[in-house]
């Protein structure tokens, strides 16, 4: 998985300090040095960190500007929420309704897109038009091309529903005859699991799809697009009770267990964190740069730039919906208000706050986010609850205004520096005054 | 060249569909207007006019602001916030009428907007655009919460006097206010100034030359900063003008009124092609028409308009990339 | 460097003096957190409820209790409550808490209260999850002092039906607001039930200030009454475009009318539920309505109302089990018998009120009591 050589002092240090930070607040928890209320703040903020690292990886990394991260957000939340509370309640009669719905959902999603790739709808398109050639006025050729490609897209539709449709009740009798017999305990863990991923799919194959058309928008463009889908997304979840009753609409989710603990969190932002750490220094993750770099430059150097800006927004999008499936789990309690477009900012502010493109900045910048919100709540004397979204905004301009590339600029610590080019190993091993040897990476 | 193919049946085809769609198109109107009768639909058209006029001067200013420094300014709606109690204020404390409150609330937000822009926006000038979009938007939370406040502004919704007394016009069945017209007017009458400026004065000229390349135009002898500046102050003004508007037109206000319209606004005026001052207009009325046409006639309509409004927005998108009336531009963040 | 170093340093010391900070708190007075939105859209519902909350505690205060109040904002937000939730039952160690204002906010607290063993009463969330779990049960240390939505609906769909003899009628409704848009269900319901046709059903949002679009619709249907069950706020924006619209309908509405801040000359010859009469001539009320005008110089809202007799349900069953045990507080509560601002009230088995309902009447642009209904 990592590559070794002079990396190495590097990991085992980082390896150390995160381990040392989950243990110390596994033990102050256990021995009651902080309360469950810091316990659920510290939650919290790896989660909005889970969040956030995605949309660095959109933005910062990608450069992609989308304010609708929330809403992926808010899928993965629901889209969890939906499968474990049906496994302590019923949403579609049995135990593993929900899941086998959603699995089977996806399942036809994928098949559609699969479909839609099969059926090579852009190469028929060009082949279309040159077959045409000059001898139609341009707009009926216009007009041919997307009939055309009309009727592909809807035999992909087709195809992914029918499978999805077939598929759902063989998924429910390979879950209905897995799960069951689990012991409980060990069941609620693999449900939630599902959950979790489902969530975090769930909304990986929303941003694809959006992300597929959209994102040849420009950045502003492309912003406020995401922004509506935001929008799009909450106004859906607010009249949801609609179509499912159990997501109860404005009304707010009620009866989801449970589930999440420091244990689960901390492992999904560990796991994020390798997930990306090594997705972004890898081959791929170069490709990934290129296109924030400069679009044209990457095309013309044979890199697919749409799919690697669908790949990433599809991979943030993923990750949001892991945390927002943790979030969903932690509090027990959805309503759509907590996925309103002003929520959006936040993940937004993190990670400008902690340095565009870096993994080391939006994990401290969401730890500072949470504390300057809780911690405004703590220090403001009585009869000044409403100062603290006063201070908070002020805080920020400060900030903004005195580290304008934010807290760490595009920098990196420890292991989640890039590594050293392998083929060429330095004769002094890194050392620990990692903060003077970070490269700073140019950017516009 | 290669051979010509049969092109008949494909023409057929294509002007198939266009004569479905426009048989569909008229025939969905007149399905409409069937509906609920005539005078049902063209209320609603005359409502979604009013709406869109109201979207339009707060879409002026985004847009004015956009097409110079490229800088969603969220705080913009905020602005139009201040504007509307600050014409409240002179209206109900001091008794001034119509026009010297409008007057005072445009200068207010002036002065406003020019403060914000030197302290949030002018020190990052040359940091990413991303920074002072956040700055954006922690000016926008400050002047939300803060003028909260009970010695502020307060919390409270307040009502607001109009200054003049409503009347409405029957034409047919269908009415018309006289709030309607004074707020068409006073929008039309911006838009047209605005237009002016940009396009017939040496000021103008220097906004435009700020907006397409600044170091040319700082080379060119042109006082880049000041011009930002007083593109800040054009903007305020007119959200200070959108906010007493607003305030007639919906008679209560509350320091979180600038948010959801700012927002509406803001997409209209991207919808017709940020930086571009007719397409924010445009846009502008139709988002209000779209606003009001999917409450009035789509089932559950009003329950789902943003999901409606929004999808519209993004079939545009896909259709448009830069908006109606957008240039095609090549930019970073 | 330098200057990062010592941002840091101030942050650090911020977080220092918010662990530090809260160390205090152990003697033997009563605590008791007050929660609600004192930030955000709706800060003024939540700042009239901590008033008449606070003048309660403020009597009893005069009694002799030795009473401390913890006040924390939840935004009217599911994630600000339960934080704000956490901090007074965790760090502050309250055991009783009054609030939160919004359901949305009430039900995340409710949850940690009744799996912590703290009593919580609201004053006014509606939504019957408040007080009843998921799966039916009852939730034993979460009660609350306002009507359920059912109940507030039926009786003006009754009295639309019955004394209005309204045969047609349309309902507005806040769809992101789960109080407006139960009392518009119920209402609907009932309203159909009792024979009567629902002809217009339409929804809105919070931020909405332009209502031309669905009021076209009503106009359109032209119905007998029009429910509009939101608070005071929306519906001085909605009445004012109902009458440049010319609509002729009745207007009717929920407890979320009573506020001195209603335009009553947009709703004249209007009706409301409420839970008492200001004209009400019983002592409680009017000594209640006296001493919030001395202090707030406004006469009190639904909000305040509540929010006080919340409060002093709390402390009467406090009193009563003669204990600051939760455990024992909630036995006396569930069995208490208060007569206080909005009636009397007594709780049934879910820790929902059972008192009755006024109905009052718009008149001369002032509210006058019309009729009680009970339950």
């Amino acid at each position: 998985m990592k590559r070794r050589g002079n990396t190495l002092p590097s990991w085992v240090l980082t390896l150390l300090v995160a381990l040392g930070l989950f243990l110390i607040v596994f033990i102050a928890e256990v021995t009651g040095i902080i309360s469950r209320y810091w316990y659920q703040v510290i939650q919290l903020a790896a989660i909005t960190a889970i969040s956030a690292l995605g949309l660095n990886l959109i933005y910062g990394f990608n450069g992609q500007f989308s304010l609708g991260h929330v809403g992926f957000y808010a899928i993965g939340a629901y889209g969890s929420a939906l499968i474990s509370k049906d496994f302590v309640a019923t949403w579609s009669g049995t135990k593993v309704g929900a899941l086998s719905w959603i699995v089977a959902g996806q399942l036809g999603f994928l098949l559609t897109l699969l479909a839609s790739h099969w059926l090579h709808i852009g190469t028929i398109r060009e082949a279309v038009s040159t077959w045409m050639g000059d001898d139609l006025p341009s707009h009926e050729r216009w007009m041919i091309v997307n009939l055309v490609s009309l009727v592909l897209v809807a035999i992909a539709i087709a195809v992914g529903v029918v499978a999805a449709w077939q598929l759902k009740s063989v998924i429910a009798a390979i879950l209905g005859g897995l799960i069951p017999p689990l012991p409980t305990k060990l069941g609620q863990r693999v449900i939630f699991i599902l959950a979790l991923l489902n969530g975090g799919t769930l909304a990986a194959l929303l941003a694809y799809i959006v992300g597929l058309p959209l994102l040849r928008l420009g950045s502003d463009y492309f912003g406020i697009a995401t922004l509506g889908l935001a929008i799009m997304i909450y106004t859906a979840l607010q009249n949801s009770d609609l179509v499912i009753a159990t997501m109860k609409g404005a009304r707010g989710m009620v009866g989801i267990p449970l589930l999440s603990n420091w244990i689960w969190v901390f492992i999904a932002l560990v796991a994020t964190i390798v997930i990306m750490r090594n997705l972004i220094y890898s081959s791929h993750g170069r490709a990934v740069v290129s296109v924030r770099e400069d679009e044209v430059a990457a095309r013309t150097m044979g890199i697919r730039v749409t799919r690697w800006k669908a790949l990433s927004f599809a991979f943030g999008g993923f990750f949001a919906g892991i945390a927002g499936g943790l979030y969903a789990h932690l509090y027990g309690f959805l309503h759509p208000s907590s996925f309103n477009v002003v929520k959006g900012f936040d993940p937004l502010i993190i990670i400008v706050f902690g340095g565009l493109g870096s993994m080391t900045g939006t994990l401290v910048a969401s730890g500072l986010f949470a504390l300057i919100i809780e911690g405004l709540r703590v220090v403001l004397p009585d009869g000044f609850e409403d100062w603290r979204f006063v201070i908070y905004p002020i805080l920020l301009l400060l900030i903004m205004l005195l580290r304008q590339e934010g807290l760490l600029g595009t920098s990196e610590w420890g292991w989640l520096k890039a590594p050293a080019p392998p083929e060429r190993p330095s004769a002094t091993p890194a050392s620990g005054d990692d903060e003077n040897m970070t490269k700073k990476e140019t950017r516009e | 060249m290669k051979e010509s193919i049969n092109k008949f049946p494909l023409r057929i085809i294509a002007w198939l569909t266009y004569g479905a769609l426009g048989v569909g198109i008229i025939w969905g109107l007149a399905f409409l207007i069937r509906l609920n009768g005539p005078v049902y639909f063209f209320q609603a058209i005359i409502d979604g006019l009013k709406l869109g006029f109201v979207y339009a001067l707060i879409a002026l200013g985004y847009t004015l602001v956009y097409g110079i420094v490229r800088l969603i300014n969220f705080a913009h709606g905020d602005v139009f916030m201040v504007g509307a109690f600050a014409s409240f204020y002179a209206i109900t404390r001091y008794g001034w009428g119509f026009v010297p409150a409008i007057l005072f609330s445009m200068i207010v937000c002036t002065i406003l907007n020019v403060v914000i822009e030197r302290v949030a926006y002018k020190p990052l000038r040359d940091a990413p655009r991303i920074a002072s979009l956040i700055t954006a938007i922690g000016v926008s939370f400050f002047l939300e919460y803060f003028t909260a406040l009970r010695w502020v502004f307060s919390p409270d919704f307040i009502t607001y006097r109009r200054p003049f007394r409503v009347m409405a016009w029957n034409i047919g069945g269908v009415t018309i206010s006289n709030i309607s017209v004074i707020m068409i007017g006073i929008t039309i009458l911006l838009l047209v100034t605005l237009q002016y400026i940009i396009r017939s004065t040496k000021m103008g000229k220097a906004m435009r030359a700020t907006s397409l390349d600044k170091p040319t135009a700082r080379l060119m002898g042109i006082n880049v900063d000041g011009i930002i500046s007083l593109t800040f102050a054009v903007g305020a003004a007119l959200a200070g003008a959108g906010g007493v508007l607003y305030a007639i037109a919906f008679p209560q206000i509350w320091t979180f009124m600038g948010l959801m319209p700012g927002l509406k606004a803001f997409v209209a005026a991207v919808l017709g092609g940020i930086g571009n001052v007719p397409g924010a207009f445009v846009g502008s009325l139709l988002m209000g028409q779209l606003d009001v046409l999917v409450v009035s006639f789509l089932p559950m309509g009003s329950r789902l308009r943003d999901l409606f409004a929004f999808f519209v927005l993004i079939i545009v998108f896909l259709v448009k990339p830069t908006g109606l009336f957008g240039e095609a531009m090549v930019e970073k963040v | 460097m330098k200057l990062k170093s010592r941002i840091l340093i101030t942050i650090l010391l911020i977080a220092t003096l918010a662990v530090s900070g809260c160390e205090l708190a152990q003697s033997k007075t009563l605590n008791i957190a007050i929660l609600g939105p004192l930030s955000g859209d709706v800060k003024t519902f939540g700042e009239s409820n901590r008033n008449g909350a606070l003048m309660a505690i403020e009597e009893a205060r005069e009694e002799g209790m030795e009473i401390e109040t913890i006040i924390e904002d939840t935004r009217c937000d599911a994630q600000e409550a339960a934080n704000a939730a956490n901090k007074v039952i965790f760090e502050d160690e309250v055991k009783f808490i009054v609030g939160a204002v919004c359901s949305s906010a009430s039900i995340p607290i409710s949850e940690i209260a009744e799996a912590n063993e703290v009593l919580q009463i609201s004053g006014t969330s509606t939504n019957p999850d408040v007080t009843i779990n998921e799966d039916g049960s009852n939730k034993e240390y979460v009660f609350r002092a306002c009507f359920l939505d059912p109940f507030q609906g039926r009786v003006m769909a009754t009295f639309a039906r019955e004394e209005l003899e309204a045969e047609t009628a349309a309902v507005l409704y806040d769809v992101g607001n789960d109080y407006v848009k139960g009392l518009a269900e119920y209402f609907e319901e009932a309203f159909e039930e009792l024979g009567g046709t629902v002809a217009v059903s339409e929804a809105y949002t919070k931020d909405d200030t332009d209502f031309s679009a669905v009021l076209g619709k009503v106009k359109d249907a032209e119905v007998d009454v029009l429910y509009l069950p939101d608070y005071y706020a929306k519906n001085n924006l909605i009445a004012a475009q109902v009458e440049e619209k010319d609509i002729e309908a009745t207007l009717l509405g929920g407890d979320g009318w009573d506020s001195p801040e209603l335009e009553f000359e947009l709703f004249e010859g209007g009706y409301h539920s409420n839970h008492y009469s200001p004209a009400d001539p019983r002592p409680v009320v009017q000594d209640f309505i006296e001493a919030y005008e001395e202090e707030h110089g406004a006469v009190p809202d639904a909000l305040a109302t509540l929010g006080y007799d919340a409060t002093k349900i709390l402390l009467q069953a406090i009193e009563e089990a003669d204990s600051q045990d939760p455990a024992k507080v909630k036995d006396a509560m569930a069995d208490i018998e208060y007569e206080g601002v909005s009636g009397e009230i007594t709780f049934d088995e879910y820790g929902d009120p059972i008192k009755s309902a006024a109905i009052v009447e718009i008149k001369d642009a002032k509210p006058e009591f019309h009729k009680f209904v009970s339950p």
